[in-house]
C-alpha cells in the first residue's frame, strides 16, 4: 500500500466536497447512506441512470451527498418529483429516501397514490419517530406515550404502521429494518432497486440527540441497545400486526410480489394505440 | 421486456395544422403539443378540465405521457420532475388549483425550471363561480408564492390565441428557466373559434440551452451566461448534478447562512427577467398615435375594448387600445408612453381592480379610470364606450 492513497470504498457514490455533513454524532442517517452506496455498488449500477430524490428533514439532505443526479424537493413533494423524472426518463432508476414526517404527514397522499399505481420507484424512509430537523416535535410515526417537545406529557395520537399502509396501498415490495441489520437492510435496498414497480424500505432510525434523549436513551449506544432488544424478525409476517412498541420492533420483508408497473401498463396502452393507427 | 409500436414514430400525426375549429382549452393544448411540451401532470378542475382531457388523448398517440396526480401540489412536482429529466412539461389548472400550486412555482422560479402553467381563470375567492370567468389571479400569478422572484404571463383574448401563446408560453420557459403562466379565463378557454395552426417547419420553438462541456466533475449547474440564464443539464446525462430549493451556489450546493449568496441568487432570478424585459413583452397598440382616451386591457376584456374603440373612433372620439398579451414582467414603459399621450386612461378588468394598480403606477398624473366586473357577462362593448365619454367631459 505504500504510495497509494488510502480510498474509502463508497468514496464515488459520495460527492466528497459536500463532506463533512450535517447530521448529529450518532445519526442513523449516514448508516441509511452507507446502505444505500453499499447496494449500488454491489449491483453495479450505473451511476449515471440514477436519480436521488428527497424531501426536507435531516435525511433530505441525504440526496445533496450522493454522487448522482439528485434533487432535494419541497417539503412533502419528493415522490411527486420523481413521478414526473421517472414517466419522463424511464432509463432512470429513481430512488425516494427521505423521512416519515416527510413522507407520511404532508406527504402522506404522494405516498399513497403513488404505490397504488404501481409506480416505478423506490421509497426508503428513515423513520427517527420525530421531526428532527425543526427541533424534535412529535409527527405521524411518535409511538403512543412517547415524549418529544410537542408531547411534553407523552404522545396521545396513534402512530402510522408504515409497513401495514405500504401493503395496503398496493406496494411490491415491502420491508422494515433499523440501522442495526445493515447487512439485510443492504439486501432489502438492493432487492427493491432491482423490483419493477413501487418498493418501499422503512428503515427505523436512531435520532440519539433528540428522541433518545427526551426517552431515555440519549447516545447512539442506547438506541442500539433498543433496536437489538426489540427487534424481531418475522419474515413475511402479517404487516397488520406490526406496530412498533417499545418492546417489539417486527422486522423482515413483509411484501414481495409481483404487479405490472405504470410504466409497464403506459407502455403496452401506447403500442395498442399505435397499432389501431396503424390499422385505420 | 420492450414494447414497441408499429408504427414508426414519424408516421403519427404529431402535429395538427391547418384551418380548424376548436375550443380554447383544446388550442391551449395542441399549442403545447406543437411547442414540442410531452409531459402532462394535472387534476381535474373547471374550466381547465378540457386540457387535460385532450391531452390524455393526444400525449399517448405521440409517445408523450399524460397522468392524473392526486392533487395539483402533485401536478406541478411531477411537472417540474418531468422538466428536469429533459420533457418538456405542463400543467394546466384554474384559481383554487393554481394556489395549491404556489409554493412548487417557488421551487420552480429557484431551480430554474422551464415548465407552463395554464391557469383558466373563474371567478374567486375559494370555490367562487366554477363556470364563470374571472380575471381575479393576476396579482396571484405574480406574487402567489413566497420570496422576492418573477415570472412571466401572458394573457391570450381569443382561440387562436390560447395556441399561439401557449406556444410563446413554452419558447419563454426554456429561454429564461422560469415558470410561464397562460392566464386565460373561462370564456377565451370555453368559446370556440377558428385556428390556424402553421406546419411545424415555420413555428418558432425554442430550447432550453444545454451545457457545452461534456460531464466533468467541474460543472456548475447554476453558473449563468452573460443573459443571466445557465445552461441546463438534465437527469442521466452524467452531470451528477445537484438541484435544490434551499438558496445555492453555482455548483447547486445549499447556501443557508450566507448573505452574499442569498443576494446575488435571488437578485439573478428577478434580473434575469428585468433585464430581458424588452424582448420578453408583447403589447398590441390599436390606433393608439393621434387618441385622446386609451383603453388598456388583455384577455376577454380587450376583446370588448377594441369594439368599443371601433365604435368611438365612429362616433368622432379619437380612442384608442393598448391591448397587453404579456401581464408579468409588467408593462410599465408601453402603459406610461401611452399616457403621455392621452387625456384618459380606462381599465375594464373582470376583477375589482388588480392589473389597473400597475397601470395607475404606469400612468402617473394621468386620470385612469376602473371598469369592473365580476360573473357571469363579459364587459360590454357600450359600456366601455360610456366610460371613454365620461373621461372626456
Amino acid at each position: 500500500m505504500t504510495g497509494e492513497e488510502l480510498r474509502h470504498p463508497y468514496e464515488k457514490f459520495l460527492r466528497k466536497d459536500r463532506i463533512p455533513h450535517i447530521w448529529c454524532e450518532g445519526c442513523g442517517n449516514g448508516i441509511i447512506l452507507n446502505c444505500f452506496a453499499r447496494a449500488l455498488d454491489e449491483l453495479n449500477i450505473d451511476l449515471d441512470k440514477v436519480a436521488v430524490v428527497s424531501g426536507i428533514g435531516c435525511i433530505g439532505r441525504i440526496s445533496g451527498y450522493t454522487n448522482t443526479d439528485s434533487f432535494h424537493t419541497t417539503h412533502g413533494r419528493a415522490i411527486a418529483f420523481a413521478t414526473g423524472v421517472k414517466l419522463a426518463n424511464p432509463e432512470l432508476t429513481v430512488a425516494v429516501i427521505s423521512g416519515d414526517g416527510d413522507l407520511f404527514a404532508i406527504g402522506g397522499n404522494h405516498f399513497i397514490h403513488a404505490a397504488r399505481r404501481n409506480l416505478d420507484i423506490k421509497v426508503i424512509c428513515a423513520n427517527n419517530f420525530i421531526y428532527g430537523m425543526t427541533g424534535g416535535q412529535g409527527g405521524p410515526t411518535t409511538p403512543l406515550n412517547t415524549w418529544t417537545t410537542t408531547t411534553p406529557y407523552g404522545s396521545i395520537e396513534q402512530a402510522f404502521n408504515l409497513v401495514h399502509l405500504a401493503t395496503a396501498c398496493g406496494a411490491v415490495y415491502v420491508a422494515r429494518w433499523t440501522t442495526l441489520q445493515t447487512r439485510w437492510l443492504t439486501e432489502s435496498i438492493k432487492k427493491s432497486l432491482q423490483k419493477e414497480g413501487f418498493s418501499f424500505v422503512e428503515v427505523i432510525s436512531e435520532c440519539p440527540e433528540i428522541f433518545g434523549r427526551y426517552n431515555k436513551m440519549a447516545t447512539a449506544l442506547k438506541m442500539m441497545k433498543w433496536f437489538k432488544e426489540a427487534s424481531d424478525v418475522q419474515h413475511f409476517s402479517d404487516p397488520a400486526k406490526a406496530e412498533i412498541t417499545p418492546s417489539r420492533i417486527v422486522i423482515g420483508e413483509f411484501i414481495d410480489i409481483e404487479k405490472p408497473s405504470y410504466g409497464r401498463l403506459l407502455r403496452e396502452m401506447k403500442a395498442r394505440i399505435g397499432d389501431k393507427k396503424a390499422s385505420r | 421486456m420492450t414494447i414497441t409500436s408499429s408504427v414508426a414514430p414519424e408516421k403519427l400525426k404529431v402535429v395538427r395544422t391547418g384551418r380548424r375549429f376548436m375550443s380554447g382549452d383544446i388550442a391551449s393544448a395542441e399549442g403545447a403539443l406543437a411547442a414540442g411540451c410531452r409531459f402532462f401532470a394535472g387534476y381535474p378542475i373547471t374550466p381547465a378540465t378540457e386540457i387535460a382531457e385532450h391531452m390524455s388523448r393526444r400525449l399517448p398517440e405521440i409517445d408523450g405521457v399524460y397522468i392524473q396526480m392526486e392533487d395539483e401540489i402533485a401536478s406541478i412536482a411531477a411537472v417540474i420532475g418531468a422538466s428536469y429529466a429533459g420533457v418538456k412539461s405542463m400543467t394546466a389548472t384554474s384559481g383554487p388549483g393554481f394556489s395549491l400550486m404556489q409554493e412548487n412555482i417557488g421551487l420552480a422560479v429557484m431551480t430554474e425550471t422551464p415548465c407552463v402553467i395554464v391557469n383558466v381563470m373563474r371567478g374567486g375567492p375559494s370555490t367562487g363561480q366554477p363556470t364563470m370567468p374571472g380575471q381575479q389571479d393576476v396579482m396571484q400569478a405574480r406574487w402567489g408564492s413566497h420570496g422576492d422572484y418573477e415570472i412571466i404571463a401572458l394573457a391570450p383574448s381569443s382561440v387562436q390565441e390560447m395556441f399561439d401563446l401557449t406556444v410563446e408560453a413554452f419558447n419563454l420557459a426554456e429561454a429564461y428557466r422560469v415558470p410561464t403562466f397562460v392566464l386565460a379565463d373561462e370564456i377565451v378557454g370555453h368559446m370556440w373559434e377558428r385556428v390556424d395552426i402553421p406546419e411545424p417547419e415555420t413555428l418558432k420553438i425554442v430550447n432550453r440551452k444545454m451545457p457545452e462541456n461534456p460531464p466533468t466533475i467541474k460543472f456548475a449547474p447554476f453558473e449563468p451566461d452573460d443573459d443571466l440564464v445557465p445552461p441546463m443539464a438534465v437527469f442521466g446525462q452524467g452531470y451528477h448534478f445537484h438541484a435544490t430549493g434551499l438558496t445555492h451556489d453555482e455548483r447547486g450546493y445549499p447556501r443557508t447562512d450566507s448573505a452574499e449568496a442569498q443576494t446575488k441568487l435571488v437578485q439573478r432570478l428577478c434580473n434575469k427577467i428585468r433585464k430581458n424585459k424588452d424582448k420578453i413583452i408583447r403589447v398590441q397598440q390599436i390606433m393608439l398615435e393621434d387618441a385622446d382616451v386609451a383603453v388598456v386591457a388583455y384577455g376577454i376584456a380587450a376583446r370588448a375594448a377594441l369594439s368599443a374603440v371601433k365604435k368611438a373612433r365612429t362616433a368622432g372620439i379619437k380612442a384608442g387600445l393598448l391591448r397587453l398579451l404579456t401581464l408579468w414582467p409588467f408593462p410599465e414603459e408601453h402603459v406610461g408612453q401611452v399616457a403621455k399621450n392621452v387625456k384618459a386612461i380606462v381599465v375594464p378588468e373582470m376583477n375589482c381592480g388588480q392589473i389597473l394598480r400597475e397601470v395607475e403606477r404606469a400612468a402617473k398624473e394621468t386620470p385612469v379610470t376602473f371598469l369592473s366586473k365580476l360573473g357571469e357577462e363579459p364587459h360590454k362593448p357600450q359600456e366601455i364606450l360610456e366610460a371613454m365619454r365620461g373621461t372626456l367631459t
